[in-house]
């Protein structure tokens, strides 16, 4: 096929070939995860942003906190997500100019990012990422955790994983959390997070053992500073094959 | 043609021989009519005061407010009439938008002050026009720290200390360049522009009025915030405090 492309005279190439120049991202982040537990919701997400297969940047935040009770969480395309993040500030002044004493809820923003999100799927411009979305609503302390996707999908539950974090880790933050998200402690939590985000680092190749988590609870927001998980590698001596 | 005039106060295009040009001067007295508003430019913030009259007791407290934020950093106190600040706010607000959508960050105070400048001065221009009837008062944070401006209606601006327009702009200046700005935080900046506002009402002519007040400061995180009821009670004591004290050493 490509070499029949090559052959194409460039008018022709250009009446028969689709647009292609919205198909892919291009600077990626990958994984990121996100709970319920008992005092609010619980996300984390590496410091690495990829280019392709290299580790291009590794101190980028893919944590962004809207309002006080807020989180996103953001993987795929950094580009579009840095675009997100600035209509999402666009969003929060439009409001604040209205002056109403209505402060927009976790909910409010998911919605926003969910019509967005679908209707640049819609214009054949999507915005290559998958969203974690979580808050704690001020008043009623209700929390909520939601995933938006590239294509507009939505869904909400008690553990959230995007991109490979949805093959390997959402198995095991299922068998932690389901059923124990109004007992689960913060250090339970904590933990939880660290072991799949280090499970992540040790299959996922564009993944980083440095990592950010930031917590939502009814008393505000706390997001860490990056740190470094222990990591074990003495196994890997006993590993024979893989081209290694 | 009345008496007075001389037939160079029609139109915003025409200078009188001396230089003048009239509409602006009657735009001004618009904003004379209207209750204080002041500013003050403290150490680590500034603060907006607004007296704010009721036309009538059936008014709802809270509405029509005189000082509204535009951009969380960024606000403004008008005097004048209300109709044309409400558009300057609106202009104000979607130059900041423009400026973020063009840079990716919160636009200068500076650099608002000259664009809502150039606009006001662009309806003093042509004979069609009417000047805006507003003087604005142009506060916030930035790079460069706390900011103080005023707008007339000529569209000229400046930079200030502290300022005021409106009915008791005279008494408000007169107060305001008492006040040692080097050493005034906003928080008792906020104490200040209350006693300032409260002597600068006239009881004479008029009697119910709202005090608005708004600050931006370190404190609020450089946002702007409207202070709250308690800081307001507050401050309100410390005026009633100092009143009482004028009041017995008259005796």
């Amino acid at each position: 096929m490509a070499s029949i492309k090559l052959k194409l005279p460039q008018a022709a190439q250009n009446a028969q070939e689709p647009i292609t120049h919205s198909d892919g991202p291009i600077v990626t982040g990958t994984s990121v995860l996100g709970i319920k537990y008992k005092d609010g919701i619980m996300v984390a997400a590496d410091c690495l942003a990829s280019y392709g297969s290299l580790a291009r940047f590794r101190d980028v935040n893919r944590l962004q906190a809207f309002g006080e009770r807020t989180i996103i969480g953001a993987s795929g395309d950094i580009g579009d997500f840095q675009y997100v993040q600035d209509e999402l500030e666009k969003l929060m002044i439009k409001d604040f100019c209205l002056a109403d004493g209505h402060e927009l809820a976790t909910p409010h923003v998911y919605s926003y990012l969910h019509r967005l999100l679908y209707s640049r799927r819609s214009e054949m411009k999507p915005l290559w990422n998958s969203y974690v979305v979580g808050g704690v609503h001020s008043s009623s302390s209700q929390r909520f955790l939601g995933y938006v996707d590239l294509l507009g999908t939505t869904y909400q539950s008690s553990t959230i994983a995007t991109g490979f974090g949805a093959h390997l880790a959402q198995p095991l933050l299922r068998k932690a959390v389901e059923g124990r998200e109004d007992t689960l402690t913060e250090e339970e939590a904590v933990k939880i997070l660290d072991d799949c985000m280090r499970v992540l680092f040790y299959r996922d190749a564009r993944s980083l053992n440095r990592i950010r988590r930031a917590k939502v609870t009814k008393d505000g927001m706390e997001v860490t500073d990056p740190y470094s998980l222990e990591t074990e590698w003495a196994f890997a001596e006993h590993i024979v094959g893989y081209g290694a | 043609m009345t008496s007075i005039g001389t037939g160079y106060d029609y139109a915003v295009s025409t200078y009188s021989p001396d230089g003048r040009v009239f509409q602006i001067e009657y735009a001004s007295k618009a904003v004379d009519n209207s209750g204080t508003a002041i500013g003050i430019r403290a150490k680590d913030g500034v603060v907006f005061a607004v007296e704010k009259l009721a036309q009538s007791k059936l008014q709802v407290p809270g509405t029509n407010q005189r000082i509204q934020g535009v951009e969380r950093h960024l606000g403004m106190a008008t005097s004048g009439l209300l109709s044309d600040a409400k558009q300057l706010v609106t202009r104000a607000r979607s130059d900041a938008l423009n400026y973020r959508n063009s840079y990716s960050a919160s636009i200068p105070v500076k650099t608002m002050a000259e664009q809502l400048g150039m606009f006001m001065h662009a309806y003093t221009i042509y004979s069609g026009a009417r000047p805006y009837g507003c003087s604005v008062v142009l506060g916030g944070m930035d790079d460069e720290g706390p900011q103080l401006y005023m707008i007339d209606p000529s569209g000229s601006y400046w930079g200030y200390r502290g300022c005021a327009s409106g009915k008791g702009k005279q008494v408000a200046r007169t107060e305001l360049e008492k006040l040692k700005f080097d050493e005034l935080s906003a928080r008792q900046a906020i104490k200040e522009a209350t006693r300032i506002i409260y002597s600068a009402h006239d009881e004479a002519k008029d009697k119910e009025f709202e005090l608005e007040l708004v600050w931006i400061s370190a404190e609020t995180n450089g946002r702007f915030e409207r202070v709250s009821k308690e800081m307001v009670a507050e401050a309100e004591a410390y005026t009633q405090a100092l009143l009482n004290a004028e009041m017995d050493d008259d005796e």
